[in-house]
């Protein structure tokens, strides 16, 4: 998009005249110490709570404290707030609030031409510009040209705010977040009560600090006020989103409170196992707070611990689930492969980050596709799913439990990083409306014959039988085994049988998924095949394409193993099809080699996710063809 | 047969063979892992485990083959990982009694991390580890314990790595319970199992076993009847460090020493070191381990045996304990909690 989002704007003469926007797109930007995602998160919650949709985009260094002030420590937080349903937090930005240069320099790029840059003119000194390695000052030697620039002295104005409470410069310093968001609420036509709220929960116990931060805020929006230095401000509508009740919620937050529905829908207690890693470790940290709901969690040594002791929890009755990132999934893959040999249901959630090797572990990728897919010794099939947005991934982890149970199998979810530190609004569902799939363990023999282990249901399923339950004890283990009996097996003949169950079972669930749905013309020319956290860009992009008439249309794809059943045939009703990927061309292979289609690739792999005009171009250019 | 033969009425007191499962045991003729599993069979039909209640969890090895031979629950899982799996058996069902057999390879070596912080948890689990010191299943290379200077199919001039001793390592993770013991001498086995059984805690068992096929009599000062009085010392809680054929032999501390004195010449048992199982402290049981042939008996026994908290029953506390204090979670309510906003029709 060209314009950013701000297609409504009309210019007003009178000074502070409110302008009405249909979407406003925001980014905080300063070092890792300046409490810019605590910034974005707040801004974000309160234009959730005034009711406009928001996608969020934070964006931070891996390392905790890069050296302050540096370009390496920038930490930035961009939230896209609309009085329309909206997909993605915006290519550009309107508004950059920028708190040192280095966070400048880094992050003008994206500002829209004429957009609000608002610096704090403090961090500007000849040190700071010398510790962001900046030669001139950026302010003066025309970086800034061309946008409405405005200088306030945020860090004095904050020293000023809460200098009756006698904390030290340092402490005062941390409220400059404050300050600046203050500003922006004002600018924005935002209201203060939901981070006062805030301040009370989160500093409650050192009343100081809160009142410093309380203060901070105020001032910001009453120098907003005050100030004539903006011309104007801005308000964005409610959006009108399907009726119910809304929470922001994120990816790895909704994956947490997926994984406990599908607990409690099940009846199987929640088991999670796992061992940190970014940026997966969210996932953790919230499960580790439900315990009143029965919750365990496990903190495993290392990633092949964290697997096998889901393997354990599975094979004693829990819902073992584990999670991970990339490297941590390549020392899952041996566990996995003892998971599809015991036919024991786990879950591996993979919240994908860009590879390979430790790589860029805070920036987004969607790079692991081959690794669930394949990324196992011997002949290994398991259902692989993908969730689409932060909101998706509830859904999807709901649903991977119920096929790991009926079908008796390890199941990977596929997340990545910016779904999982992403956000958006989650229409809350009740939990009488979602679908119980409680699971039956058999209890015991009582037609006379011996307990077989291996015997199949209708799915193919083997029974899963728990440890503590008479005349049912059996032995599983990584040895193939013989069908029905579950004995070891040698078997040249056995083996074949068996590598084909397997693959038969996996495949079998294409048939108990719902059709693969399109959005856009049912044929045409372009299709556009996505899969995972690029949801929001090619939906997007699509319908940009739409409002010219263009004849587009977009599969995403929840279900990567086994794939739709009816998507060869959705394929063949377009004549081209578009890939967009952040990897090299993963699912475009896997496309092309299942259905012989000349499916063509969008590929990026820079950590960042795709600006939806970068998908506009790729289907222009599939158009014009 | 992976199968139970489970039909069969259940008798009023389960023998050692009904906990057999019945399947071909395929271990070579002569292995010490039969004597083992012999002694396990004999001390789960003493205490009466029911048969549902047990699972036994192995890795890869010609040990870990060990659960194919029980009738009770069991997994045959991945190599050294065993410990990991048992850990989430135990911690989701802590009514459970989890077994993880493993051998020097599978639990030293490929299984390391995993065994060491098993330990640490001291989770209620029991772990017997086939030290036959060499790798059988893979047909004779050195393993972690197999002594410098080795020579193996893969160390032809002879091993250059130190060897591992387990029971110091266990004993540096503070187990809760350590005890050694010789596949063999079966008397000593059934205790020592038993007693393994009966603590509660990670109890770590190390047995020396016999590889007829590729390291045989590796543990003959052990078990050989000439040499295994004056080879190794049978430790007995309370009672002073005494060896020998005529128990003429005893170990005293000097300084932070042991040595090995013979009594008599002024020599009582009363200067002997005392063996105290229960001491809250590891540097007895440490000391213990560190006592390796040819400068003194190897200690046989239980090392220690104390009582400390246990992963599995901290975990499940913190569940009671939350639901008590918080309530039980209704996910409804928790969906709704914090800020949110309607949108109306």
């Amino acid at each position: 998009m060209t314009k950013s989002q701000t297609d409504t704007v009309t210019a007003p003469r009178d000074a502070k005249s409110r302008v009405e926007l249909d979407a406003a797109t925001v980014r905080f930007c300063g070092d890792s110490g300046d409490g810019m995602q605590l910034a974005g998160t707040q801004l974000t919650n309160t234009s959730a709570l005034v009711g406009n949709d928001v996608a969020t985009f934070p964006d931070f260094p891996a390392e905790i404290r890069a050296p302050r002030g540096t370009k390496a420590g920038v930490s930035g937080f961009q939230i896209h707030f609309a009085s329309r349903k909206i997909f993605t937090p915006g290519d550009q930005v309107d508004a950059v609030v920028a708190m040192n240069p280095a966070a400048l320099v880094t992050n003008i790029r994206d500002l829209v031409p004429g957009g609000i840059l608002i610096v704090d003119n403090d961090s500007f000194s000849k040190r700071d510009l010398q510790v962001a390695g900046c030669e001139t000052n950026p302010l003066d030697d025309g970086t800034v040209d061309g946008y409405q620039v405005f200088r306030v002295d945020i860090t004095r104005l904050t020293r000023l705010a809460v200098k009756e409470l006698g904390l030290g410069t340092k402490e005062a310093d941390r409220c400059r977040n404050f300050f600046a968001m203050g500003l922006v609420f004002w600018l924005y036509d935002r209201p203060l009560e939901p981070t006062l709220r805030f301040i009370v929960e989160k500093f409650g116990r050192r009343p100081e600090i809160a009142e410093a931060n309380r203060r901070a805020l105020v001032a910001g929006r009453n120098y907003g006020e005050t100030t004539e230095a903006f011309a104007h401000r801005y308000a964005v509508d409610r959006a009108r989103l399907t009726p119910g009740l809304y929470r922001n919620i994120t990816g790895n937050q909704a994956m947490a409170w997926g994984l406990m529905a599908a607990s409690k829908l099940s009846g199987c207690p929640l088991f999670y196992s796992t061992y940190p890693i970014t940026p997966a470790s969210d996932i953790l940290h919230e499960l580790s707070r439900r315990k009143n709901f029965g919750v365990r969690t496990f903190q495993a040594e290392d990633e092949i611990a964290a697997v096998t002791a889901a393997i354990g929890a599975a094979f004693a009755g829990a819902m073992g689930v584990t999670g991970t990132s990339g490297p941590g999934l390549s020392l899952k893959s041996e566990g996995l492969a003892l998971a599809v040999m015991t036919e024991l249901p786990l879950l591996l959630i993979n919240v994908q980050r860009a590879g390979p090797s430790t790589g860029m572990p805070t920036k987004t990728e969607q790079a692991d596709l081959n690794q669930a897919l394949f990324g196992r010794h011997g002949e290994c099939p398991l259902p692989v799913l993908a969730a689409s947005t932060p909101a998706d991934c509830f859904d999807v982890a709901r649903e991977a439990w119920r096929l790991a149970v009926r079908y008796m199998t390890p199941v990977i979810v596929l997340s990545d990083g910016y779904l999982a530190n992403g956000s958006e609004p989650w229409r809350i569902p009740r939990m009488d409306c979602l679908e119980r799939f409680p699971v039956e363990h058999p209890r015991g023999p009582d037609d006379g014959h011996p307990f077989q282990p291996y015997a199949r249901d209708a799915h193919l399923a083997r029974p899963w039988a728990l440890p503590g339950t008479p005349g049912l004890m059996h032995r599983l283990g990584g040895l193939e085994k013989q069908d029905i009996t579950g004995a070891v097996s040698y078997d040249a003949e056995n083996h074949q049988h068996m590598v084909d169950l397997r693959a038969r079972k996996v495949a079998g669930i294409a048939s108990d998924v719902p059709p693969q749905h399109v959005e856009g013309p049912a044929q045409g020319r372009v299709l556009v095949l996505g899969w995972g956290g690029t949801y929001g860009a090619l939906a997007t992009a699509v319908r940009l394409l739409w409002e010219r008439g263009e004849s587009v249309a977009h599969a995403h794809l929840r279900y990567l193993n086994p794939l739709p059943a009816n998507l060869g045939e959705i394929l063949s009703r377009y004549e081209r099809v578009l890939v967009p990927e952040l990897n090299c061309g993963q699912l475009c292979r896997l496309a092309r080699a299942e259905f012989l289609i000349d499916a063509v690739g969008l590929n990026k792999a820079t950590g960042r996710p795709f600006a939806v005009h970068e998908v506009v171009e790729a289907i222009e250019r599939e158009l014009a063809r | 047969m992976a199968t139970d033969t489970s039909t069969t009425p259940i008798p009023e007191r389960w023998t050692p063979n009904d906990y057999a499962s019945g399947q071909d045991v395929r271990w070579c003729p002569g292995c010490g892992d039969y004597a083992i599993l012999a002694q396990m069979k004999k001390v789960l039909s003493s205490l009466q485990i029911p048969r549902e209640k047990l699972v036994f969890i192995s890795g890869i090895g010609c040990s870990s083959r060990f659960p194919y031979y029980l009738n009770t629950y069991g997994m045959h899982s991945i190599h050294g990982r065993a410990p990991a799996i048992a850990t989430g058996v135990k911690a989701v069902r802590p009514d459970l009694s989890v077994w993880v057999i493993t051998g020097d390879g599978d639990g030293l070596s490929i299984g390391g991390n995993h065994l060491i912080h098993c330990i640490r948890r001291n989770l209620d689990i029991n772990i017997v580890l086939f030290n036959n010191r060499i790798y059988g299943l893979t047909k004779g290379q050195y393993s972690p314990t197999s002594p410098l200077g080795k020579v193996t199919k893969s160390s032809p001039m002879g091993a250059i790595d130190n060897p591992l001793h387990i029971l110091s390592v266990a004993v540096g993770c503070e187990a809760s319970f350590v005890a050694r013991t010789v596949d063999v001498n079966t008397q000593h086995l059934g205790m020592v199992l038993g007693r393994a059984a009966e603590h509660r805690g990670t109890s770590f068992v190390e047995v020396y076993q016999n590889c007829i096929v590729f390291n045989d009599g590796a543990f003959e000062f052990a078990t050989d009847r000439e040499t295994r009085t004056e080879a190794t010392l049978e430790l007995e809680h309370g009672k002073p460090l005494v060896f020998g054929k005529n128990r003429d032999k005893g170990i005293r501390l000097n300084g932070l020493e042991p040595e090995v004195v013979s009594l008599g010449d002024g020599i009582t048992e009363k200067d002997l070191l005392v063996h105290d199982e229960k001491a809250a402290e590891p540097s007895l049981a440490y000391l213990l381990t560190r006592m390796h042939r040819p400068d003194f008996p190897e200690p046989i026994g239980v090392f220690r045996a104390v009582d400390r908290p246990r992963y599995d029953e901290r975990l499940n506390e913190q569940v009671r304990a939350a639901i008590e204090t918080q309530g039980p979670g209704d996910l409804d309510d928790l969906f709704s909690q914090g800020d949110t906003w309607r949108v109306e029709p």
